[in-house]
């Protein structure tokens, strides 16, 4: 396995299990105009996710498609971040992961666009525009829970606080992205990610988080219990009919 | 119009309708027109949105990712629909929030169809192909509406659901030349979707009640009949086309005619799920009054928000 493939599943694999989770709230969100908006992040998730796939399989050179690294890699093999696949929770988990993770995503892209990889660079500049509109959409609703009525703020807090300690997961580094210099080194995100981050709870007004335990394993494929439930229907189907084509 | 007396005011609809003309909300229109047109905008944009279910069922499941992302946007349409179908019904004074409500409490219905449960993939072919197809020859003719509002809204879900349908037919086309399980899905699905599709277009000519009246109005524009024939001459060479039986022992072509002959559907089962005695008639309305009350807090919170904003400003 080259560092770019392991790279490219990374990535794909954060986008892939995060359009999973947010396709849920689909005929299920709070307001008719939530549906359509949470559509358009789960499709742009989705297609982040399956040109990064594409890809991963292109430089794997094994002849594996995106269905196939979608569908049939078990759960150890999938390398996204544990803050992903978490379950949806209440609208403010979602609005509070989706603060937390798109504003990693658009500082990442923003430096992957740097990249002289000339797919991953290209991923970075189609990527960079969506999650622009992801983390402006969470902004706006973390502001407005967090400052709406009484049982929003508390809810926002209890969001922002929950997934608080699946943060640092997304900053760390390992050998595999100081080697791989067409890849971003994610600690290098971290001090812009908090300081973009607080800055929204703080105008909230909910409370900066804190946490003495942070979750880590995802890179490493070890992921949470909700983790193989998620896989068991995404890939039921594809699995009972191997060799079919949809 | 308010300068016109309220027996101008009819003339002058009644002139409108006469000449295929459009109202538009501003205008003089008979109550029972404002009345049948807000009862049938509403049902029309609650079918959109409890159609999302039985198809979002499916789109964690979806067997590939292009799949995936083509029912996810799918169902965002469907979203999309509902949204400017509550809008064309608010400009004829009615507020989203009351005919949720309506929807909520059972007092407003939506399409039958989305009573029926999406058992495996091919469903989702399956209601592409036939519910959309149906809802298409529906839906053409109210794109000559005579209520502007929904007329124009139309003609924007038209052009969708037409390639929505394609779609369908092509999850369809797929499973029909693949493997034996994938095409015996399909025969599956078209077993159990066809006669619920084909009453779609309602009681037959001689047990609709609201006809007449539509009809005079220019809000319908041909009868329930009338459709289901052209609905039945369309699809069956497509069913031809994917090597798929209908399941109508009586189905036959008259030459002589041009049309397809095919047996009555079973309208006692139509009544039945009308009643709210479907499959999944309680799921359906369930899942939606959950959604809904599940989102109270947001919507609380984005209104006592958006309060607090209109006050800083007010201050500033």
């Amino acid at each position: 396995m080259t560092d770019l493939f392991v790279y490219s599943l990374r990535l794909g694999d954060d986008a892939l299990i995060s359009a999973q989770r947010t396709a849920e709230w689909i005929a299920a969100a709070p307001q008719l105009e939530e549906d359509v908006a949470l559509g358009n992040i789960g499709l742009d998730q989705l297609g982040q996710a399956r040109t990064l796939l594409q890809y991963a399989g292109t430089v794997e050179g094994a002849g594996r498609s995106e269905d196939d690294l979608a569908y049939f890699r078990d759960e150890r093999e999938f390398l996204n971040l544990q803050l992903c696949e978490l379950p949806n929770g209440d609208f403010a988990h979602a609005m509070a992961r989706l603060l937390y993770f798109a504003t990693y995503q658009q500082l990442l892209y923003e430096e992957l666009l740097k990249s002289s990889d000339e797919m991953l660079s290209g991923v970075a500049g189609k990527a960079v525009k969506e999650v622009a509109y992801h983390v402006d959409h969470a902004t706006q609703w973390v502001l407005r829970l967090g400052d709406g009525t009484e049982e929003s703020h508390q809810r926002m807090q209890a969001g922002l606080d929950a997934l608080w300690p699946y943060t640092a997961e997304m900053f760390s580094s390992d050998e595999l992205v100081q080697r791989l210099d067409v890849a971003v080194d994610p600690s290098t995100l971290q001090d812009e990610w908090t300081r973009r981050v607080t800055a929204v709870i703080d105008e909230s007004t909910c409370g900066r988080p804190e946490s003495s335990y942070q979750h880590s394993g995802g890179r490493e494929g070890r992921h949470t219990e909700h983790m193989g439930y998620l896989l068991a229907e995404l890939q039921h189907v594809a699995r009972s009919h191997p060799g079919a084509t949809w | 119009m308010s300068h016109l007396g309220y027996a101008a005011g009819m003339d002058s609809f009644q002139a409108t309708i006469d000449a295929d003309g459009r109202i538009e909300p501003r205008d003089a229109m008979p109550d029972g027109y404002r009345k049948t047109l807000i009862r049938q905008i509403a049902q029309h944009a609650h079918s959109e949105i409890i159609g999302m279910q039985p198809e979002g069922n499916w789109i964690s499941r979806a067997p590939s990712l292009r799949r995936k992302a083509i029912l996810m946007a799918k169902v965002q349409d469907e979203a999309g629909h509902g949204l400017y179908l509550y809008a064309a019904a608010e400009t004829l004074g009615v507020d989203r929030a009351d005919v949720l409500d309506l929807l909520h409490s059972g007092k407003q219905k939506y399409s039958s169809i989305f009573n029926y449960p999406t058992l495996t993939w091919a469903d989702i072919g399956a209601i592409g192909w036939l519910v959309d197809g149906a809802a298409i020859v529906n839906q053409v003719p109210l794109c000559r509406c005579s209520y502007g509002p929904y007329a124009r809204a139309m003609v924007r879900v038209c052009k969708e659901e037409s390639f929505h349908q394609r779609q369908g037919f092509e999850i369809l086309y797929t499973l029909c030349n693949g493997t034996p399980e994938q095409k015996a899905m399909a025969q599956d699905a078209l077993d159990r979707w066809w006669w619920p599709s084909l009453m779609m277009f309602g009681p037959p000519d001689s047990a609709s009640t609201h006809s007449e009246q539509s009809m005079a109005w220019g809000i319908k524009r041909h009868s329930n009949d009338e459709l289901r024939q052209r609905f039945v001459d369309m699809t069956v060479p497509q069913a031809d086309v994917l090597g798929l039986r209908v399941p109508d022992d009586g189905l036959s072509y008259d030459e002589e005619a041009g049309h397809y002959r095919f047996s009555e559907p079973d309208y006692t089962e139509l009544y039945d799920v009308v009643k709210g005695n479907g499959p999944c008639n309680q799921e359906r309305l369930a899942h939606r009054v959950k959604a809904h009350e599940d989102g109270a807090w947001v919507r609380e919170a984005a209104a006592a928000y958006a309060e607090k904003q209109a006050l800083k400003e007010a201050a500033a």
